[in-house]
């Protein structure tokens, strides 16, 4: 089934759920961001993708923000 | 009858509620400062309950209890260092995977726990039904549902938090499982711990420590000296790297939530998927791309505008008060006679006092405001709007609003930087602050411009002297970014809270405690500060004879020349002549380091003319020669704008001086800024002035 390429999560659209696979930041910030939620396997979903604008997504039920910065770190399928 | 004193400390994720449970438990009992030595907010209150005393602790909201942040690191320490008898751990109940993630590092440093489920009344409202028994036993800690800001559960929490602190330490039977190749190095982590480190085991809980070496926390790190135990840790940390081509603590934390999601499996129903639906909507509008600017400037207008423009006229009730308590003192004395101890009642102690009162109008309504941004959760949305604009100077988005402020007055500014909660940020904010010009500042641009330039060029140049404010801001924190703060910016990730109802009772206390913590810890200070100003600016006394023949204007004039900052003002002038400025200048600058407006006072006194008509706006047709004319006939255009550019830039004022020490928790900092400013002052105008006299000639 999951034959879907791993991708940047910048580049997913809005209203797309999609799984993290990897988030390539340094170790502190890794760990800050396993603290919110935000790590391998988790369910994430794009609120919004709007360009410009805030880069919203939906993880275990909380709304969070990035920095488009951040999306680019974060792989997801 | 013997009160029991316990020591409850409040943990819990930023947007969990943890404020409206502090304000519930403690009521207006509060008490709030900072934690020694770093800028960390930290709010203390009293509870009475039963034959119970207890002193309740806010920590700083966090996600985790890691060392990368300084406000978890404050968070920790204070729980290992205090000890406190219960850790109540604040969850919001309508997203409690996310927010127990802070509560297994609780149980895992073992502490004597309480769960409260907060905002229990929205989770009901979005289906979801807890098994709060199974749930307490899973967790091997009370769960207690509360709904803060209708203050429902409170009873029961208390009931919770003194038989917790009533019993033993219990030895937790059930730890989150790490898996077999993680739990066998840390059987062999902790082992070497107890053997070796004796004294760190006693302290603390073994196991933690051993988890947190596991996750190569630099804090806990730092605190083994034994090579033994560092080797091993070494070995396990590598090892178990190659194993999962991950860091250990990823993995580590992956496993914690799937302690959580196995915990709220069997205790929590839930039948509806979002608890934002509303939210969304407001949302739509709020952060829309296109109208989520013009929105936030419209709202950032309404608070200053508020703060300001509302607060002027309780501002100007409590000026004319105390011209009028000073002159009901002066009246006591009879006309004409000169007594230092009227002198220093009413130039000294009323001035002096009337210095710092007048700013508590502005701060109560600003921190009205604030409240009411905050607890909305609007702010989360400003912040992200800016965002984009601040991080590219360097700050985060919320610094916009201390900025903003700073037009306005920079005490309330630096004072309205606690909704910072990176500390970097936050110190970056408040030494750039006083490059805002404020208020005080505008009124010597509005006697300084017209008096060397015409009328065309009067918007232009008050323009310009704004937007050199700006810019020397930008550069500011460009280089402190480079020097003193360096380091990563933190990367935005930021909770977006849910739309909240906020009640007026928090935004009252939220108010009320800002403006106690001016009138009382700023206010003695200032007030000290003012009376030496004072002497310093009456004191010596020239021989009453030389005054004699002169009149009254020409007598301050003698009296202010002859005193310890007249001499001064003499005394730097070759220092300051470079900058295009004499002693008369001088001695003004220095008066004004009381109050940014005192330079046009000052001014006028060393040039002997009414300061009343000096400082009023349109006097420029008076018939007796103002301040304005005499500035012209002495001055040049040049030196004219050097005096702003100087006045813009230099060291703040007393009480700018003494909120940054407030709010740093440092002298160090204050003294930075001070001279930091002075400096960059000296080294703008000296320029300005040199190129512009080569120019003119």
């Amino acid at each position: 089934m999951e034959q879907k390429q791993t991708r940047l999560l910048s580049a997913v659209r809005a209203g797309e759920t999609v799984k993290i696979v990897s988030v390539q930041a340094g170790r502190g910030l890794n760990s800050r961001l396993a603290s919110m939620g935000l790590m391998s396997k988790v369910q994430i979903t794009v609120v919004n993708n709007s360009h410009p604008g805030p880069f919203v997504i939906s993880v275990k039920g909380s709304k969070m923000m990035l920095g488009r910065g951040m999306a680019h770190k974060i792989m997801v399928v | 009858m013997v009160m029991r004193k316990i020591t409850v400390a409040i943990a819990g994720n930023p947007n969990s509620g943890k404020t409206t449970i502090f304000n519930m438990l403690t009521g207006a009992r509060q008490h709030v400062g900072n934690y020694p030595g770093v800028t960390v907010e930290k709010k203390e209150g009293l509870c009475r309950y039963k034959d119970y005393e207890i002193t309740v602790v806010d920590l700083p909201g966090t996600y985790s209890l890691t060392a990368y942040s300084i406000e978890e690191i404050v968070a920790r320490n204070f729980i290992i260092d205090e000890q406190p008898d219960v850790v109540v751990d604040i969850v919001d109940a309508s997203n409690v995977e996310r927010n127990l993630y802070l509560a297994t590092q609780l149980i895992e440093m073992n502490m004597p726990l309480v769960l409260a489920f907060n905002m229990s009344d929205i989770a009901k409202q979005i289906g979801m039904v807890f098994d709060i028994e199974q749930l307490s036993k899973l967790l091997q800690a009370p769960v207690v549902p509360t709904i803060g800001n209708k203050a429902k559960g409170k009873t029961e929490l208390l009931d919770a938090i003194i038989e917790t602190a009533g019993s033993d330490k219990v030895q937790r039977t059930y730890k989150i499982n790490y898996g077999q190749e993680i739990e066998t190095e840390l059987a062999n982590v902790e082992n070497l711990i107890c053997a070796e480190e004796g004294q760190l085991a006693k302290k603390y809980e073994p196991r933690w420590l051993a988890v947190k070496l596991l996750e190569q926390d630099n804090d806990v790190i730092a605190k083994v000296k034994n090579k033994k135990v560092q080797d091993a840790v070494t070995a396990s940390t590598e090892h178990l790297k190659s194993i999962f081509g991950d860091e250990p603590e990823i993995v580590m934390a992956d496993k914690r939530y799937g302690f959580i999601s196995g915990a709220c499996q069997e205790t929590i129903k839930t039948t509806v998927e979002s608890r934002h639906s509303s939210s969304d909507m407001i949302d739509a509008v709020v952060t829309n791309r296109v109208l989520g600017l013009p929105i936030f400037l419209i709202l950032m207008y309404l608070v200053f505008l508020m703060t300001f423009k509302l607060g002027r006229y309780p501002m100007e009730g409590l000026e004319l008060f105390f011209d009028w308590a000073g002159s009901s003192i002066a009246g006591l004395w009879p006309l004409g006679s000169e007594s230092w101890l009227r002198s220093l009642l009413v130039d000294g102690v009323i001035a002096g006092v009337g210095g710092v009162i007048v700013f508590l109008p502005n701060i109560l309504l600003l921190f009205f405001a604030i409240a009411l941004l905050e607890d909305t959760g609007y702010m989360a949305r400003a912040a992200f709007i800016v965002d984009r604009i601040m991080h590219k100077i360097g700050l985060h988005g919320k610094s916009f609003i201390p900025m903003l402020i700073g037009f306005g007055c920079s005490v309330p500014a630096i004072m309205a930087t606690r909704i910072l909660e990176n500390r970097r940020n936050r110190l970056t904010t408040i030494m750039v602050i006083p490059l805002m010009s404020c208020g005080a500042k505008l009124t010597i641009y509005a006697l300084i411009i017209p008096a060397f330039f015409t009328e065309k060029w009067h918007g232009p140049m008050m323009w310009l002297i704004y937007l050199i404010g700006i810019v020397l801001a930008i550069i500011c924190i460009k280089l402190l970014r480079l020097t003193v703060f360096k380091g990563e910016t933190m990367p935005f990730v930021m909770e977006l809270p849910p739309y909240r109802m906020p009640t007026f009772k928090s935004l009252c206390i939220h108010m009320w405690q800002r403006g106690w913590m001016y009138l009382r810890k700023a206010g003695t200070i200032i007030l000290g500060i003012s009376i030496l100003l004072w002497v310093a600016s009456s004191y010596p006394k020239p021989n009453p004879e030389s005054l004699r023949d002169l009149d009254r204007e020409q007598a301050r004039q003698e009296m202010l020349e002859y005193s310890v900052i007249g001499r001064l003002g003499h005394a730097i002038e070759p220092v300051i002549k470079p900058l295009g400025f004499d002693w008369k200048i001088g001695t003004a600058l220095i008066g004004a380091t009381a109050a940014k407006e005192v330079f046009i006072s000052q001014l006028a006194i060393v040039y002997a003319v009414s300061s009343r008509e000096a400082g009023a706006l349109g006097s420029t047709d008076a018939p007796e020669t103002t301040l304005r004319d005499k500035l012209q006939a002495n001055y040049t255009p040049l030196t004219g704008f050097c005096i702003m550019l100087f006045c813009l830039i230099y060291a703040p004022c007393v009480v700018t001086v003494v909120m940054t020490k407030q709010e740093t928790g440092s002298w160090g900092w204050a003294l930075f800024q001070f001279f930091g400013l002075t400096t960059l002052a000296y080294v703008v105008t000296f320029i300005v002035y040199q190129v512009g006299s080569l120019i003119m000639t």
